[in-house]
């Protein structure tokens, strides 16, 4: 019995240092947000202050970085959420003995380090640019379109998981009957096939979203010019550290709380109005089988 | 005269055969709409199916890739050379990996090779290192918590990974820095009474790599432990085997796909990792991704630079590929 005793401290000992490993950080560097000393530092505390904030929205290149990166991630959205869309579709539909060389050349991207789909990105439309004579403004040299491209390479293939994972539990009779019924493939598409898509088509834009978002390792070979907020933290980061980048963390903390929590709670009641559902259609399968004299 | 002939015999020649390629041309037609493909998609669906399909394979995957490794093949050339008659493929760029400047007075590019090493290790460490403190959690996750509190435990950790990769790092910055929260307090209880650089030590980075891979070394081994029917452990505890055998016979050779997969992708990442090391490296030592960098940025030396990618690259796939044979695994299961 002590031993298990022991066995259980032990474990909740490691539960509390596992989880203190996972936010300590992130709760020191919030503290430091709101101290009055010009270095980001806990100690030694010199007064509440909100300062940092201010400053961060003052702060003009950091809001370019911010709107770079929110166009940059609209692009990815628009690129890679089709692309996946139709990766996955001939995925279903390619010839058995081909599928898993398509395989492996279309989730390639997801293991090459992003420094290399960076870097390819950047010299294949470099040397292009430079094959065809175009123009230092024309897309070929352009920042922001470059980096569109480099992680929609590998994005499009993180979409094309997504819709993998549900394409799998597609009844395939539903298209079939369809058919039968005198639909056309193009009805199919839209009136079956998308609707059936829609949870992953949402859920792909949010993550192509927020990867492109937070991309730092592709994005800094092929944005040159240009900034996105993540290489303009980077930079910062870099040069020497202040506490307005904390202020930062802290409002990105906030809003990934916030969103965190309304997941949740959406899919508790989600679950619950399930339970409900089951509870009345037992109830009623009951009903039918008293009136029938069962 | 004889020009004259030969394109009169050409325009002869295609009108008699012109019937011929129409009808070829309209019998190919009818055969495309033919295609199970083209007839189970619709003429539209199917062509953007293709386009999208090829656009992403060719222009996006492979060519850059090719393009990217024939660079590297090639001189550093200024624009107006490019395409002209010094254009010519060599393997100067993978010789000065390995062999450094012919005027140098050491044999082998020391600096470079060491860092590339160095990458490798540490990285395979970082992997190590990352199994040893999620293993137990997904463990914990998938087969001890119940219901709701293991689905706050998910939560829990999935929320740190939601801030920034630079913010995270930063955070490491502050904790582990010389008037770091860290040496500050070790400083109070009077373990040391000069403040330790954990940066220039790699201490910071190790702890923020294995930090920022936590999420992606749980879920795979977690998923992998949760299909792990829970009789079967309580089973191997009835018949006296102790908790570390339960482990290394029942729990183990079951996550096997998910350890594996959850490796690969910890291993690539570090090894890929560029922020970090620029974050929380110290000053003296580098990461090869940082020598990438360097060529591309302040060094000017692009070739050089997908040399050096292509070689960090294929060491990756290497890599992967002994993991595959090692753990007996397929591609579609490291992805997953």
């Amino acid at each position: 019995m002590t031993s298990r005793t022991v066995m259980r401290l032990m474990v909740l000992f490691y539960i509390i240092l596992f989880f203190g490993y996972l936010f300590g950080p992130l709760i020191m560097m919030g503290v430091t947000a709101f101290n009055a000393t010009s270095f980001p530092q806990v100690t030694p505390w010199e007064g509440f202050t909100t300062q940092w904030f201010v400053q961060l929205l003052n702060d003009d290149q950091m809001m370019d970085g911010l709107i770079n990166s929110l166009w940059i991630g609209f692009g990815v959205v628009c690129l890679s959420v089709p692309i996946g869309l139709a990766a996955a579709l001939m995925m279903t539909q390619i010839y058995e003995r081909v599928r898993p060389y398509y395989y492996m050349v279309v989730v390639s991207p997801v293991l090459t380090p992003g420094v290399i789909l960076g870097i390819s990105t950047l010299v294949f439309w470099d040397r292009m640019g430079t094959a065809v004579n175009a123009e230092y403004e024309s897309l070929f040299y352009n920042g922001m379109w470059l980096t569109i491209v480099g992680q929609s390479t590998f994005i499009s293939a993180y979409c094309m998981l997504v819709f993998l994972a549900r394409l799998a539990r597609f009844d395939k009779t539903q298209e079939e009957a369809a058919l039968d019924l005198g639909a056309t493939h193009v009805q199919v598409f839209w009136k079956i096939m998308v609707p059936f898509l829609r949870p992953a088509i949402f859920s792909a834009a949010v993550l192509a979203f927020l990867t492109s978002f937070e991309n730092y390792n592709t994005t800094v070979f092929t944005i040159q010019a240009e900034s996105t907020l993540t290489t303009v933290l980077a930079g910062k980061v870099r040069m020497g550290t202040q506490p307005d980048l904390s202020a930062l963390a802290v409002i990105i903390i906030c809003v990934t709380l916030t969103g965190a929590l309304i997941h949740e709670f959406l899919k508790q009641k989600e679950r619950l109005a399930q339970v409900r559902q089951e509870k009345a259609a037992k109830a009623a399968d009951r009903e039918l089988a008293d009136t029938m004299g069962l | 005269m004889n020009d004259f002939f030969i394109i009169f015999m050409a325009v002869l020649l295609a009108l008699l055969l012109q019937p011929l390629i129409q009808k070829k041309a309209g019998g190919l037609w009818s055969s495309v709409s033919a295609i199970n493909f083209v007839r189970r998609n619709g003429t539209f669906i199917s062509l953007y199916l293709i386009i999208a399909v090829v656009a992403w394979i060719v222009f996006m995957i492979v060519l850059p890739q090719l393009y990217m490794v024939d660079f590297s093949f090639r001189h550093n050339l200024p624009l107006a050379e490019i395409g002209g008659p010094n254009d010519v493929h060599t393997v100067k760029n993978y010789e000065y990996l390995i062999f450094g400047r012919q005027t140098d007075e050491e044999w082998l590019n020391w600096l470079h090779l060491t860092v590339f090493l160095k990458t490798m290790l540490a990285s395979i460490f970082v992997t190590l290192l990352d199994l040893a403190i999620c293993y137990p959690m997904a463990y914990y996750m998938a087969q001890v918590a119940k219901g709701g509190q293991a689905r706050l435990l998910i939560l829990a950790l999935v929320v740190p990974f939601w801030v920034n990769e630079i913010l995270r790092a930063f955070a490491f910055r502050i904790l582990f820095g010389t008037g770091g929260v860290i040496n500050n307090f070790l400083i109070y209880l009077g373990v040391w009474d000069e403040p330790f650089d954990f940066l220039r030590a790699d201490i910071g980075l190790y702890a923020g790599l294995s930090y920022a891979y936590i999420l992606l070394m749980i879920f795979p081994i977690f998923n992998a432990i949760e299909s792990l029917d829970h009789n079967q452990v309580e089973a191997a505890r009835d018949l006296g085997s102790p908790w570390w055998r339960i482990h290394w016979r029942v729990v183990i050779p079951h996550a096997k796909p998910g350890i594996a997969s959850a490796c690969t992708m910890v291993f690539m990442l570090s090894a890929g990792a560029l922020a970090a090391p620029q974050i929380l490296g110290g000053p003296s030592s580098l990461w090869f991704t940082q020598v990438i960098y360097q060529w591309f940025n302040t060094g000017g030396n692009w070739p050089q630079g997908s040399a050096y990618a292509f070689v960090l690259l294929i060491a990756c796939i290497a890599f992967v590929m002994t993991v595959m044979k090692i753990f007996k695994v397929s591609l579609g299961e490291i992805t997953k």
